[in-house]
């Protein structure tokens, strides 16, 4: 079994995960809280990869983060190499892709808190952001491991879009979709068949994970 | 130190427009039927909600100043309030709540002696009665050294012998307390009980006749009435 490509998907799902529940939180969090104009507009467009074929979020990516890409340009200039084709460009092209799925349950989360709680915060003395750690955090738990549970899941099912930037160079940007769908083209069904059946467990005890804080959540 | 108040607001079904003070160690009860705009006053003092005009003073420090641009945020205005409900945090015991923002932990050991709660300390909010919870809200407020204690219908969602007994324990508190104290309420036992000075509030205006109507059953109008109703009641317990 392509225990590389296994690996490869975990530290990408993991990363992703990690990081997409820091850039998600505040984003969640005005969301939640806010209203401004254009609001709807943000709010829509942080949903959009939800909405688009991955392969055109792959394309998108492709074209930025190209050698002569904006943000290929300023990463070539910092460091001398390419986004395309590595685990940094499909860690990015991960985080994108995920992102709705970081934000829509964190959100719902802070939005069930009731204001009075906030307000009688900053009675107490807390600023916005004391708030938000002290009040609104802990109180949102359950919503944000449901956020993190998510993320992980949708992270390692990701195909097209890693494809598309990352390509399949083992070690670096090869992940078990992309070992799975490769071994299929090659005919070695045993080996896509390991593959396969080893995401099954997986998936299925974060979904119970994932009911089970739902249902703490409600109680 | 004096709270002083002269607010105006534009709200939906009348203009808010009234002036009032309140001295160290008064309690000084609001009292009003329903919607009449107690609570956006009181919102007002703690700095959640802004007047479209006026000023508010407490002592020779300026909290609001409609002309001046002034408006102190609420964590600075450094008051205490509690609501009716909801000012406890639900993850944290009774005691961290307490202690949420206490100038020194210690006493705070103290104030649930004094409160008789010192058997929940380890409680989260939903694990105890209404009347435990507004306790403890009571002691998380005090822990602050509030410089002004406001207290929003504290007693009205419990039933009507604990809110008695709390009634009493706030009246013998209130000797320890050296700061202005408002309570707002809509029964007219609570205010009589507890007041040193009665500002009745009606449609976001003044009203000294207003007691005097609902207890006396003179002119009916009838938003008066409706409020009317539940006062009377509680004068029958």
């Amino acid at each position: 079994m392509d225990y590389l490509a296994l690996y490869v998907t975990l530290k990408l799902a993991f990363v992703t995960t990690v990081f997409l529940m820091v850039i998600a939180a505040p984003i969640a969090y005005l969301l939640a809280y806010y209203h401004f104009p254009g609001k709807s507009l943000l709010e829509a467009l942080v949903y959009l990869p939800m909405a688009l074929p991955p392969t055109v979020i792959g394309f998108y990516l492709i074209i930025v983060m190209s050698p002569k890409g904006f943000v290929g340009q300023v990463w070539g200039s910092l460091t001398g190499g390419s986004l395309l084709f590595t685990f940094l460009g499909i860690t990015i092209a991960s985080i994108i892709y995920s992102i709705p799925f970081a934000v829509q349950p964190m959100k719902a989360a802070f939005s069930k808190i009731d204001r009075r709680l906030l307000e009688n915060a900053y009675i107490l003395g807390l600023s916005k952001r004391a708030a938000f750690l002290r009040v609104i955090i802990p109180n949102s738990v359950a919503g944000i491991a449901a956020a993190a549970v998510l993320v992980f899941l949708h992270s390692i099912g990701a195909f097209g879009v890693l494809l598309m930037v990352g390509g399949s160079i083992p070690g670096e940007t090869k992940v078990a979709s992309i070992a799975i769908y490769e071994a299929v083209e090659t005919m070695n069904y045993s080996a896509a068949g390991m593959l396969a059946l080893s995401f099954i467990p997986i998936s299925y005890a974060f979904l119970l994970l994932i009911n089970k804080l739902n249902r703490d959540s409600l109680s | 130190m004096t709270i002083s108040a002269s607010i105006k607001r534009r709200l939906k079904y009348y203009d808010l427009d009234l002036s009032f003070t309140c001295a160290t160690n008064k309690m000084m009860v609001m009292i009003g039927p329903s919607g009449g705009g107690k609570t956006t006053i009181i919102r007002m003092l703690a700095g959640l909600e802004k007047p479209d005009e006026g000023q508010v003073i407490f002592g020779d420090e300026v909290w609001f100043d409609s002309e001046r641009r002034i408006n102190i945020t609420p964590q600075k205005r450094r008051l205490g309030y509690v609501f009716q409900d909801y000012n406890l945090f639900p993850h944290l015991n009774l005691l961290d709540n307490a202690a949420f923002a206490a100038v020194e932990k210690k006493e705070v050991d103290d104030l649930f002696e004094l409160l008789k709660i010192s058997h929940l300390k380890k409680r989260r909010p939903h694990m105890v009665s209404g009347g435990e919870r507004q306790r403890c809200a009571i002691c998380q407020a005090l822990a602050r050294h509030p410089r002004l204690l406001l207290l929003d219908e504290p007693f009205s969602a419990l039933d009507v012998v604990t809110r008695r007994g709390l009634r009493e324990e706030l009246k013998s508190l209130k000797g320890r307390l050296s700061c202005p104290i408002i309570y707002v309420t809509h029964d007219i036992h609570e205010a009589l009980f507890l007041a040193d000075e009665i500002l009745p509030v009606v449609d976001g205006k003044i009203d000294r006749g207003w007691m005097q109507r609902t207890i006396t059953r003179e002119p009916g109008e009838a938003v008066q009435a409706k409020g009317a109703r539940e006062p009377r009641l509680s004068l029958v317990y």
